[in-house]
């Protein structure tokens, strides 16, 4: 018994240090990014700058912690993006067509993107679609939908200025409240991540479906669960986008899914599930902005730009095989 | 007589085209620890699946404490107070064991849907205390070794304060130690009127903890007896339907032959430790040791499937270079895995495809397409030459008896030309019966000039079937005995012979 337990225990080190491993590497990344453009170029050190790489990161932020959710519990969700643009036309219908209180169209935002995510969750979990083809067939549902509703026009916030205010307002330290929005919604998915039942059934669905299944855990439930936060946070983000372009643009959209699911990934979530979290995730969403803001201001061109972000993810996903492979 | 706790009457299951269960019953009573034996493929699984809510009955019923019940799922189970410890490890490796245990049933914050680790834990801790286990439940489950990710298992399963324990195989991956640390907790629960099912291929182990035995061949019910009034032997002739004679077979002569191959000093971290031996032609050489010794991790480094420190393979007396298991299959070696569901087999591929799998190359024609024609007659050869029992070459191999499954990968490294082969716990999980058979087939091999490197746990079996015996310790061969000299309690003494490194 004494060589087992010495022998388990110093795989548990070596386990705790390949996890953690990865989240250091990320935080030391982003470090680095942002050191070597200050070090570089005088315009990317500036007060401004930073904010609005905050400010960019905002919308993709919130989408990628939705996509941490489904991605530990071993799925994916390509839907958001596209989910995202829907609940913003849907926020920007509520608010200016139907004479309704602004208000109003905040919780119908986020209860369209909910909507869309129980409809993923019951495709996936009922009907027993892989995620990846359920989402992709919800990708463009709601792309479609989107354009149906907008008349494919966008819907402009005519005669509302208070919406603008209300997200890109800049009440404390001259930092605009997506910002804040972010963070608190942040530090709220964190909280469900580890402290709630949710949470907890997140982890055992990627770790080993059948095992949770046979414990007694409705797993269908929680699924369909699982994929409407992520549609939750698709409608968030779309207020949010919303809010920044002053507009719902019905066109936007495509792609936000793929940079979501590259900010958990660069994070340390990992595709074959079990593992990951909201803090990991923000700090890859922060890196693919600091990496775009800080590439367009030392002049490279946009191709190269793209060229460099998919090496980033490639080197990440690289980083979660090792780790598991050395974890086998 | 005490109330029944559990009755189980007329029950009939099918699988699409798998009669699994025809007309079974079964009976429990309160305290009792109710034995179920059958071949694999008896059906024991199913019927107990069908109690724990797992499987849904096509007809028959079941009376749960004199009541007739509907048991629709796990929860419904649980809710009666009947747990099931499944064959295979059921859990979650990212998850701690406490995490483990009370999954579905967290204890609550604050708020509802709040968790209360602290809660847990101690919850965890009350636990292992009660059955006198040392698990630490903030252990991620990972990282334990099988023998405790078992002991969790087991105590996921008495956390529910059950009433009917349902143990499908229990001490499989266990040591002598931890089974007698299994049976101790088996009679702490018997005392307290707990109703216990012990599903155990291993009959020795029956006679000890058993006071009834229900066997069962083929889906039905055949009998069911007193532990202490009934023979092991007659156990055994009610579970395959005939007599069979448990002799030891003659050892083949092992002709003291050239060295087939010869492994040098491999060493790889701890694990395995200036590893050296030789395996003669026509030898079947045995290697012993308790589990976590090493043996499989040499046999995997051999094959090429985990990489190695240093050390040197030799084939027929020339120095080679295995780094992968497509170069030992080049090299004539084949690695039979002990989990041969996850490594052995393409279990939705049919048997065809899978005997034919590591020698495709030689049924293909020029253009590189499968001549089906020749797959066929050699899957059919190896089928006949090894009396594989599938009802068609087109059975997919997830719908045959673990026994058989075995025999699908023997027939897929001997269509392949083989003639080195690492069996790695041959009969893990399979029956007597079968199991005479696979000894059978390891003679047959061994006398056709093959060798066998076979890696059991099981000391009859490494006593019985080895000419030559290696035993490991700590990642280190610590002796090695001819079949003559070797017993029981050599072996032993090999295999505890630790380090004399405290660990701290």
């Amino acid at each position: 018994m004494q060589t087992t337990t010495t022998k388990s225990q110093s795989r548990t080190q070596s386990l705790v240090k390949g996890e953690s491993l990865q989240r250091f590497l990320a935080l030391g990344a982003l470090v680095i990014l942002l050191a070597f453009f200050s070090l570089i170029s005088a315009p990317f050190r500036t007060t401004e700058n930073f904010t609005s790489i905050l400010v960019a990161t905002a919308v993709n932020g919130v989408l990628a912690m939705g996509a941490t959710f489904v991605i530990i519990t071993g799925g994916i969700d390509l839907s958001v993006g596209t989910t995202m643009t829907l609940c913003s036309v849907i926020l920007g219908l509520v608010v200016t067509n139907s004479g309704l209180p602004l208000w109003l169209g905040i919780p119908a935002a986020l209860a369209g993107g909910a909507l869309v995510g129980m409809v993923n969750g019951i495709l996936i979990a009922k009907l027993k679609l892989p995620p990846f083809i359920a989402t992709l067939g919800m990708l463009n549902v709601s792309r479609g939908l989107a354009q149906i509703l907008s008349d494919v026009k966008p819907v402009y916030f005519e005669g509302h200025p208070e919406f603008y205010d209300l997200f890109m307002g800049k009440p404390i330290l001259g930092i605009p409240n997506v910002v804040f929005v972010m963070f608190g919604a942040a530090i709220l998915a964190s909280l469900v991540l580890t402290r709630t039942i949710l949470g907890r059934y997140t982890f055992a669905l990627g770790s080993n479906e059948e095992a949770t299944r046979l414990s007694g855990v409705n797993v269908d439930a929680w699924k369909i669960t699982v994929y409407s936060v992520a549609g939750l946070f698709a409608g968030l983000g779309g207020i949010l986008i919303a809010a920044r372009m002053n507009s719902a643009q019905p066109s936007v959209g495509m792609g936000y899914e793929l940079d979501a699911i590259a900010a958990a990934v660069i994070g340390g979530t990992s595709l074959s599930g079990g593992v990951g979290s909201i803090a990991g995730t923000i700090i890859g969403a922060l890196i693919i902005s600091t990496l775009g803001i800080g590439l367009s201001i030392i002049g490279v061109p946009d191709q190269w730009k793209l060229v460099i972000t998919g090496l980033v993810i490639i080197g990440a996903v690289w980083l979660d095989i090792l780790r598991r492979r050395g974890r086998a | 007589m005490a109330e029944l706790l559990v009755e189980m009457t007329g029950i009939s299951k099918s699988f699409p085209g798998v009669h699994a269960l025809d007309d079974c019953r079964f009976e429990l009573r309160p305290g009792e620890v109710h034995a179920l034996v059958g071949e694999n493929g008896a059906g024991k699984s199913t019927l107990m699946k069908v109690l724990a809510g797992i499987y849904r009955r096509d007809a028959g019923t079941i009376r749960f404490k004199g009541r007739e019940v509907e048991i629709a799922s796990p929860r419904a189970a649980q809710d009666l107070g009947i747990s099931i410890i499944h064959q295979e490890l059921n859990l979650m490796g990212h998850l701690t064991v406490a995490q483990n245990i009370f999954i579905g049933r967290e204890p609550r914050g604050a708020a509802p849907f709040l968790l209360d680790e602290k809660t847990l834990n101690a919850k965890a801790r009350e636990l292992f205390e009660t059955l006198h286990l040392k698990l630490d439940p903030r252990a991620r489950v990972s990282s334990l070794a099988v023998a405790q990710q078992q002991m969790v298992e087991i105590a996921k399963a008495l956390s529910f304060s059950s009433v009917v324990l349902i143990m499908d195989e229990p001490t499989a991956a266990l040591t002598d130690t931890e089974i007698d640390e299994l049976f101790r907790i088996i009679r702490q629960l018997r005392e307290r009127g707990t109703g216990i099912v012990h599903i155990s291929h291993r009959l020795q182990e029956l006679k000890q903890i058993s006071d009834r035995v229900t066997v069962m061949r083929d889906g039905g019910y055949i009998d069911t007896v007193q532990t202490a009034e009934a023979s092991i032997q007659s156990i055994i002739s009610k579970m395959v339907g005939r007599t069979i004679f448990e002799a030891t077979p003659e050892l083949p002569e092992h002709p003291n032959s050239e060295v087939v191959l010869e492994v040098r000093n491999l060493n790889h971290g701890r694990v395995i430790r200036d590893v050296s031996f030789q395996l003669h032609r026509g030898e079947i050489l045995g290697m012993s040791g308790l589990i976590g010794a090493g043996r499989t991790e040499v046999a995997r480094a051999v094959f090429g499937a985990d990489p190695h420190d240093s050390g040197e393979i030799l084939i027929h007396g020339k120095p080679v270079a295995i780094r992968t298991p497509a170069n030992a299959v080049a090299h004539g070696i084949g690695y039979l895995s002990e989990d041969r569901r996850r490594y052995g087999l393409a279990l939705i591929m049919d048997v065809e495809a899978n005997v034919v799998l590591a020698s495709l190359r030689k049924f293909a024609g020029r253009l590189g397409q499968i001549r089906f024609d020749r797959t066929k007659a050699a899957a059919q050869e190896q089928v006949k030459g090894l009396a594989i029992k599938t009802p068609s070459l087109a059975q997919r191999v997830r719908n045959l008896s673990g026994g058989t499954q075995q025999k699908v990968v023997v027939a897929k490294w001997l269509a392949a030309d083989t003639e080195i082969l690492i069996f790695d716990e041959p009969t893990r999980g399979i029956d007597v019966g079968a199991k005479s058979e696979i000894y059978r087939l390891l003679n047959d091999l061994a006398q056709q000039g093959r060798s066998i490197i076979m890696i059991s746990s099981e000391l009859p079996e490494i006593l019985r079937m080895s000419h030559r015996i290696l035993v490991m310790c700590e990642g280190r061969i610590t002796g090695e005995l001819s079949a003559a000299e070797a017993t029981q309690e050599k072996i032993m003494t090999f295999a505890t012979q630790r380090e004399a490194v405290v660990a701290a």
